[in-house]
């Protein structure tokens, strides 16, 4: 049984079909990479899997773990152990990035850690994604830049430890250097959490030191193509023409 | 320090809304009614000097002859013929918790009042109904000079002169009916006195518990800081919910002297069958600064509208607010300014929430003198709506007379982002944790402003009323 099994899916927004018959299968620990052009779909697909309201699925299924999550709020899912890094990561003033990650994790888990155990970790984390520490107190993303709200994502995946995580172009806005550190973090959560990944990008940089067992093209809501890390190469070498050419005749 | 503001704590309402039964003769009270034999039963009780029993009387007839406001929401629902203005604990005030009447002990053992006491203020004096069962000042406080007192000593005390020159000089009785309805009825409260040059390092505070169904609370206090002196005030009110209406009619007269610095924060809890027609009012001298920070919670109706008079060249002014009106509620903030001395400023922050039907109206009111050259002021506020029932509002209005002066206003008025909602959501946080997450948000311009245990305090009761818990 796979770990996230998608069958069938068609999601529409106000009214307008976005997706169309979506199936997906993520086993545990795997890494799948979600590539295709603008506008195709593939937030929309990141965030009915995390259970945004805002989309309505008008047909098909979503299994994690083997219980079908439709219904289920985003809270729900994010317990269950689903995870997304947002395209467009919000600014929530009021609260610190120590202090919101701390209180997200007592949530999930129902348990409070221990406040010297939860600094160590979170320096840890920090150290790692090459983040600096005096980030932990400021209010989570006001007034970060682009690629520090990304760094920021995956300082909470790290934190969170979720099963399935959604990165959904966290690689755009970053230097090369904190594509570097970010993909250092990636690897960590791949490889110590033995978690699963739906990488959702545009390029390939971010790929080149992880792992990838199977990537997928979706080109206006439809998933058009499914092979292994050798269809990335194909893309970055000749873009999507091949299926929107199809699409066009 | 870690400042864990946004710590969503398990809090319930029955901290505030606990209450014991009254002993049979625990228990001094007047009948219910306004009439000048009560208001000399008042005086009387009170050992009141001559001049308040004539101060007294005149302000209820002042009171008999002002109309209740016609501009603001309706409290039709007040009638004066059910409201007793007067209960007091017969055991009178102590100056050691463990002589307070045990009942009344333990309602502020459950606000935390002793805690507060023994960790973090200067002195507190507690009040129960009409007057106060507790009041205490630390020994060092005390040797600086510095006088802190239930109103009723203050007025036969050693400050006797001084109290009588300032009381309700800033807020006469003609000021408006319930200024009037003070004057005639007041009890409770705390007198402050800060010697020249005396820095008061850590706060004083007064609580007003008010516990009787049926009764009003009308204390008084009056803050006199000298030149250079620099004091902290915390006041906070709380009150059980009854199914009758509750009348709160206090005043706050504050006199900030040259160079001196006042604070003087609130977190005013009451429950939701409360009519809350305050009035605070302060006057800087010279160079002073006068520092307000509010936190209306609660009450069925709420008029207020702190007022500070910039007398003095160079004084200063800021006010930082926060209104939370939920269902059933209809709360009339706000904040007044009048610049007479030149180069005053003044800076006011207000954020105000509305929910479940709740509505908040935004009243502010800037005034600058001729005289006032160079004067600068800000007027911002800032509500959220978190849903379609409710209601908010703001009025502004400015009279500015001098062209020499710099004014700046800032009204937004929003609602809850869907978007904000899921991410935190997506986090494993739930939907109502989430939206109580970002309005503690919305609010931290004044929890930043408070002392951390009452920055708490304000967390919790943002909490409640995101969770509906308050009746
Ligand atoms: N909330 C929304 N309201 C209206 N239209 C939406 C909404 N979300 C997505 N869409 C539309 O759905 C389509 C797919 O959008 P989506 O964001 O999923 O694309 P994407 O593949 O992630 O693109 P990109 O690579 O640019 O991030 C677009 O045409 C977009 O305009
Ligand atoms: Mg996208």
């Amino acid at each position: 049984m796979a770990l996230l099994e998608i069958r069938d899916l068609s999601v529409a927004v106000d009214g307008n079909p976005i997706l169309k018959n979506i199936n997906l299968n993520i086993g545990k620990g795997e890494t799948h990479v979600l590539m295709g052009p603008n506008g195709a779909g593939k937030s929309t697909l990141g965030n009915v899997l995390m259970g945004n309201p805002a989309y309505e699925i008008t047909g098909g299924s979503i299994y994690f773990n083997g219980l079908d999550i439709k219904e289920e709020t985003a809270d729900k899912r994010a317990k269950a152990g689903m995870f997304m890094s947002f395209q467009n990561p919000l600014e929530v003033p009021g609260i610190t990035v120590s202090s919101f990650i701390r209180n997200a994790i007592s949530q999930k888990t129902g348990e409070k850690i221990k406040f010297s155990e939860y600094r160590k970790e979170l320096a840890a984390d920090m150290e790692i994604l090459d983040f600096d520490k005096a980030y932990k107190d400021r209010d989570l993303n006001v007034g970060f830049s682009g690629g520090e709200k990304k760094k920021a994502e995956i300082l909470q995946m790290l934190m969170l430890k979720p099963k399935f995580a959604i990165l959904d172009e966290t690689d755009s806005g970053l230097d090369v250097d904190a594509v570097r550190t970010v993909s250092a973090g990636i690897e960590e959560y791949q490889k110590h959490e033995d978690g699963a990944l739906l990488i959702i990008t545009h390029s390939t940089k971010i790929l080149e030191s992880l792992h990838v067992d199977y990537t997928h093209v979706l080109v206006k809501g439809e998933i058009v193509a499914d092979g292994d890390a050798a269809l990335v190469d194909e893309i970055n070498d000749n873009g999507f023409e091949k299926w929107t050419e199809r699409e066009a005749k | 320090m870690d400042r864990e503001r946004s710590e969503v704590n398990d809090i319930d309402r029955s901290l505030y809304d606990f209450r014991y039964e009254e002993k049979e003769g625990e228990f001094y009270r007047v009948k219910e009614g306004l009439t000048p034999d009560i208001v000399t039963e008042i005086s009387k009780e009170k050992h009141d000097p001559d001049w308040m029993l004539d101060f007294r009387l005149k302000s209820l007839q002042i009171y008999n002859d002002l109309k209740v406001p016609d501009w603001g929401p309706d409290i039709s629902g007040l009638n004066m013929d059910d409201i007793v203005t007067y209960v007091r604990h017969k055991t009178g005030m102590q100056a050691t918790w463990e002589d307070v009447p045990e009942d009344i002990k333990n309602t502020f053992e459950r606000l935390g009042i002793p805690e507060a006491e023994r960790t973090s203020l200067a002195g507190v004096g507690a009040q129960y109904d009409s007057e106060l069962v507790y009041h205490n000042v630390r020994e060092e406080v005390l040797e600086q000079g510095v006088i802190y007192t239930d109103m009723e000593s203050a007025l036969t005390g050693e400050y006797a002169d001084m109290v009588r020159e300032h009381f309700m000089k800033l807020v006469p009785p003609t000021d408006h009916k319930f200024a009037a309805l003070h004057g005639a009825v007041w009890s409770g409260g705390s007198f402050v006195y800060v010697p020249p040059g005396v820095k008061v390092d850590i706060p004083l505070q007064s609580y007003f518990r008010l516990n009787a169904a049926g009764a009003g609370q009308f204390e008084h206090t009056l803050i006199i800081v000298s030149e250079d002196a620099d004091l902290h005030f915390i006041e906070g009110c709380s009150a059980p919910k009854y199914n009758v209406a509750n009348l709160h009619a206090g005043c706050v007269e504050l006199f900030v002297g040259k160079n001196a610095r006042l604070r003087y924060s609130t977190i005013e809890n009451w429950s939701k069958n409360m009519y809350n027609l305050n009035t605070k009012r302060a006057i800087c001298e010279e160079g002073a600064t006068m520092e307000w920070v509010s936190g209306s919670f609660g009450s069925h109706v709420s008029y207020l509208y702190p007022m500070t008079i910039l007398k003095g060249n160079d004084s200063h002014c800021e006010f930082t607010g926060i209104t939370f009106a939920g269902a059933g509620q209809n709360l009339d903030t706000g904040a007044k300014i009048v610049h007479t001395g030149e180069r005053t400023s003044s800076f006011i922050n207000t954020k105000s929430i509305s929910k479940s039907g709740g509505e908040s109206t935004f009243r502010s009111a800037l005034t600058i003198k001729e005289k006032a050259k160079d004067a600068k002021a800000s007027v911002s506020c800032a509500s959220l709506m978190l849903d379609d029932i409710s209601r908010s509002d703001t009025i502004p209005a400015m009279d500015i007379r001098t062209n020499e002066a710099d004014v700046g206003h800032e009204a937004k008025i929003g609602r809850i982002s869907d978007d904000a909602v899921f991410y935190l959501m997506s986090r494993g946080i739930s939907e109502e944790d989430a939206k109580a997450m970002i309005v503690s948000g919305f609010a931290d311009n004044v929890s930043k402003e408070l002392p951390l245990e009452y920055a708490v305090e304000m967390n919790n009761l943002i909490q409640l009323e995101m969770k509906g818990a308050i009746g």
